[in-house]
């Protein structure tokens, strides 16, 4: 059995004489029905048990699924190291939020007078709609935390240099996708949350305002308003605005999300494969790689010599995957990677249906115009925002996201040396630089936190200051402009763009994590500060 | 395999004549696609906004004479009674929408960002960038209270009464 190959498993040509005598057409069709499945199977799987380098390919780039993947893998890729499978991880819960929403659509009704009572139903009634509700609730927000996560390691891995550029555009993309869908997602309950995130988001949308009504020309270049309108069909929060929301998280952004994906994976293949440090190339292949035999093994073996792929690569300039480095060093991609995103996948579905299983996701009261909650906060990773947005609308909810997101799409165009890609954090100079701009970062944005819970800002000094003074001089512009001069005083000092890039980085991040902290613990009814939920007033 | 190519025909580029025509095509493509995509996105912006009534009716206006303050948060605001008139105040923060509370002599508050508010809706903390509302106030033909919501009017302008 471990040597069949496809033709030896073949029924005997048609009509053609078994043990010399003729069948007669009966006959063949009962052969052939007995061998039904067996013959289901050949054709299903069309190579033989991957027992050779070669079947091994096969095995992946026969497969519709797997031939996204290439057929063999370079050995630094599989390491934990390289990528903590977070890209991975991430893919695994976009799938499984698609498959859990699928069902949730079947209950759920987009409308504001029955959105909140299906949500109940499903809740409580419907079988396994609690469940199914919860994996999707927890999925979404493990979802955000991974894409987080991911998106760290690329860039401490320096994966945006070089032939990957633009997959760092098309990431960033995905990153904001991602958000999208969380913030769609959670205001389809029409619940208290829902409510008051879908109203303050509408007016985030429209806080241009500040800025145009400052110049004076809103009465004819209202971009708010006109964002506004367009978010909500309607100048109020109500229907028009349920369905918008309803269509761009079930249909819009779950599309270009999924065709964003196959970009993203498309590109890796295109870009040589996932990072790795230069010296991993260089390495002598050994010959322990892979279950299979070594790598150099197998590019003496003619069966293994690039055959048309490679031949159509070799005539197109530039950096295409592997054409001139070979093969040495890599692994078949089956089984070996194969088991690690199965690994990856069972981990993360268990975990995912163990906080399924433990955790309700939350419901809140039904969606009250009248009063909202107090305070009202939304989920932990817009919460930075809402610190900053407590500052200025406009900077907090605009200006500074959109300085971020576009600031970290052009990194890959403004920092290019490509000596250390593939090292994390950029070798030891960078550990430091990072280490430092984590302590920095953290001193300067607690400062201003305490700061401005101690002082306020310049209305409480100035009461008839001008709003546009506000808007641009803010805690949350200030920081902005601080971690623009460290990071350019780093690549000043350190003479490189990279560890400007790192600065930047990390600025952004920690600022992040401390100002969702902050927000999270910190701030109680009023958006007052208070050291811990339990001194919150009572009513 | 290079061989082959080299013999047999490779890709040209194109000759600048050629080229014109090429770019040509190439932009009104794009152009038409462009304006197509414009026209289509005309449709989320509806013409006519699902609107209910801006302006509603409140009650006979004498109610509204006895107490100096009535609040009304079905539909978000207060009318007020001093001894010019009635005006009334809207309980949308300026800042992002939420719904202020009122702490009578304390002013108002928004629980959302913060945003404090004095006895007159002048921003006194916080990021809201304008003052609360103050909204147009009318008597109706048949004696009743009738305010428009979205007609916002100066905070001196008071419904003689
Ligand atoms: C929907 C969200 C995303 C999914 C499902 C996803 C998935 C993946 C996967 C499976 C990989 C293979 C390597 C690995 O597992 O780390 C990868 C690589 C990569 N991703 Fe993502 N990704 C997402 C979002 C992002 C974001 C937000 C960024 C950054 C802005 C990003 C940038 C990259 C880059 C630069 C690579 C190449 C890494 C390398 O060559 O080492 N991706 N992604
Ligand atoms: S909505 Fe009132 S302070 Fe933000």
């Amino acid at each position: 059995m471990v040597t069949d190959t496809k033709e030896s498993r073949q029924e005997p040509e048609q009509g053609a004489p078994a043990n010399g005598q003729p069948q007669s057409a009966i006959q063949r069709y009962l052969k052939n029905l007995r061998s039904v499945p067996r013959s289901f199977r050949d054709s299903l799987i069309r190579h033989g048990r991957p027992t050779s380098d070669r079947a091994a390919s096969q095995a992946v780039f026969t497969n519709f699924f797997l031939h996204i993947m290439p057929t063999r893998i370079h050995r630094y890729s599989m390491r934990i190291r390289a990528t903590w499978g977070l890209g991975i991880i991430t893919l695994v819960l976009f799938l499984l939020l698609t498959a859990t929403g699928i069902p949730l659509m079947i209950y759920y009704k987009p409308s504001i007078d029955q959105a909140y009572d299906s949500m109940k139903e499903i809740h409580y009634i419907v079988p396994t709609g609690r469940f199914v509700r919860n994996i999707h609730r927890w999925g979404a927000h493990a979802m955000v935390a991974m894409v987080m996560l991911h998106m760290a390691r690329a860039f401490y891995t320096a994966a945006y240099k070089g032939a990957r550029q633009f997959n760092w555009v098309v990431g960033m993309l995905l990153f904001v996708l991602t958000l999208a869908l969380s913030f769609t997602g959670y205001l389809l309950p029409w619940d208290q949350l829902a409510f008051w995130a879908v109203t303050i988001g509408s007016e985030i949308a429209q806080s241009p305002r500040e800025l145009t009504d400052a110049l004076g020309i809103t009465d004819w270049c209202d971009i708010g308003g006109f964002q506004k309108r367009l978010l909500l069909g309607a100048n109020q929060v109500g229907q028009e605005a349920l369905i918008r929301f309803y269509l761009l998280h079930v249909m819009v952004l779950p599309l270009m999300t999924a065709v964003l994906l196959g970009v993203h994976f498309w590109r890796i293949r295109k870009d040589g494969g996932l990072t790795r440090p230069a010296y991993t190339d260089a390495l002598p292949a050994t010959g322990s790689s892979g279950a299979n035999g070594s790598a150099n093994a197998l590019e003496s073996s003619p069966a293994m010599r690039p055959s048309r792929t490679y031949g159509l690569m070799a005539v197109v300039r530039g950096k295409t995957p592997a054409v001139d480095r070979a093969m040495a060093n890599t692994v078949p991609t089956y089984p070996g990677a194969l088991y690690a995103i199965a690994a990856l996948t069972m981990l993360t579905l268990a975990a995912m249906l163990a906080l399924g299983y433990y955790y309700d996701a939350p419901l809140k009261e039904m969606a009250n115009p009248a009063v909202p909650e107090n305070p009202a906060k939304a989920p932990w990773y817009f919460l930075g925002l809402q610190e900053l947005v407590s500052y200025s609308a406009f900077m907090g909810g605009v200006g500074i996201p959109a300085i971020v997101v576009l600031g970290l799409m052009c990194v890959p165009y403004l920092d290019r040396d490509e000596e250390d890609v593939g090292i994390w954090f950029g070798g030891s100079l960078g550990k430091w630089i990072c280490l430092l701009t984590a302590i920095v970062t953290a001193v300067v944005v607690i400062g201003m936190l305490i700061f401005t819970v101690q002082y306020g800002w310049l209305r409480s000094w100035f009461p008839g200051i001008p709003q546009i003074v506000i808007t641009l001089v803010n805690p949350g512009t200030v920081l902005l402009v601080v971690f623009m001069a460290w990071s350019l005083g780093i690549t000043k000092a350190t003479n490189s763009t990279r560890m400007g890039a790192l600065a930047v980085f990390t600025c952004f991040l920690i600022a992040f994590v401390i100002l969702t902290y902050f927000a999270t613990v910190h701030r109680g009814p009023n958006w007052d500060f208070y050291w811990s939920q339990d001194q919150w007033p009572t009513h | 395999m290079s061989n082959d190519l080299q013999q047999s025909e490779r890709f040209q580029a194109p000759k600048e004549r050629r080229d014109f025509l090429g770019l040509a095509a190439l932009w009104s493509a794009a152009v038409a696609l462009g304006v197509a995509t414009l026209g289509a996105m005309r449709l989320p912006m509806p013409s006519v906004f699902p609107e209910s009534n801006s302006r509603v009716k409140l009650g006979p206006l004498p109610s509204f004479l006895a107490s100096s303050m009535t609040p009304i948060p079905e539909h978000r605001l207060w009318i007020y009674a001093d001894k010019a008139g009635l005006y009334a105040i809207s309980a949308i923060c300026t800042h992002l929408g939420c719904i202020v509370t009122n702490g009578g002599e304390k002013g108002f508050h928004c629980p959302c960002h913060g945003s404090r508010f004095d006895v007159q809706g002048q921003v006194t903390q916080g990021p809201a960038p304008k003052p609360l509302m103050y909204l147009q106030l009318r008597v109706s033909p048949d004696g009743q209270l009738v305010v428009d919501k979205q007609a916002e009017v100066g905070a001196d302008v008071r419904l003689k009464v």
